[in-house]
């Protein structure tokens, strides 16, 4: 996949930039002309990867979240969501719909829905060093018209 | 985002604005479970209509919402999803125990 442009970012873990991460990204990816749904998804997929990293890796650790984002010549978006927290223990059981350690009003169904709204996610992690999540999206969009 | 309340005879309706995701879900959910213990309503029902984004944390909000109203003797029902709210909230399953209002 030859990357045409690439972008990196670095923030806090603070819940506050949850929404600067999905937007800043689905800014990033509007220069492949997503569609409306496409955008949606893309910023769906990555608020649920940025609120992990608050929620779980740096729930007790200090550190910052690393996000970046490459567009591809045959029109992917890949976004990286890499942390130095806490890590997982077990990355299938965490991709299981409806398992969650996030307690009280935290559906479980965070990787369930980046499965669902991108075209392909790789998790890889290590305990007590962190995870990276890699989200990939296909962008269709609204040209149909190319030769 | 955007928390207004509007209260008819046992119905206490929430019209939701603005982003749901983890941020904004913890006020959301303050909020609401305050207005809950004050009027105790007999449903409450969610209006999704100016929700511009939602993800999982929302799923969350709904079904916490859902046990605190249980407590209560009060029914949760959610209304005017956008396509986007919607496609989360069939994908959790939440339809199966929250009645989704028809269009």
């Amino acid at each position: 996949m030859e990357v045409i442009n690439e972008m990196k970012m670095t923030v806090d873990p603070r819940s506050v930039n949850e929404g600067f991460c999905r937007v800043a990204v689905a800014a990033f990816a509007s220069q492949l002309d997503p569609t409306v749904e496409e955008i949606s998804d893309l910023k769906t997929a990555v608020s649920e990867a940025v609120t992990n990293c608050i929620v779980h890796a740096y729930k007790v650790k200090k550190g910052k979240i690393y996000i970046t984002a490459a567009l591809t010549a045959d029109n992917f978006v890949i976004v990286k969501v890499r942390d130095r927290g806490v890590g997982i223990a077990d990355v299938k059981k965490a991709r299981e719909p409806l398992f969650t350690t996030g307690g009280e009003d935290r559906s479980g169904l965070g990787f369930s829905v980046m499965e669902c709204f991108s075209d392909k996610l790789r998790v890889s992690s290590k305990e007590g060093k962190g995870t990276v999540v890699t989200i990939y999206k296909k962008i269709q969009g609204k040209c149909f018209h190319e030769p | 985002m955007q928390i207004l309340y509007k209260s008819e005879k046992d119905v206490l309706t929430v019209y939701l604005g603005g982003d749901i995701d983890h941020h904004t879900s913890r006020e959301i959910r303050e909020s609401i479970d305050g207005e809950i213990y004050k009027l105790m309503p007999k449903t409450l029902r969610l209006d999704f209509r100016d929700v511009h984004f939602m993800d999982s944390s929302g799923v969350g909000l709904v079904m916490g919402r859902y046990k605190t109203a249980l407590v209560y003797g009060c029914r949760v029902t959610v209304a005017n999803m956008p396509p986007n709210v919607k496609r989360i909230m069939q994908m959790s399953g939440l339809n199966k125990i929250i009645t989704f209002e028809k269009d």
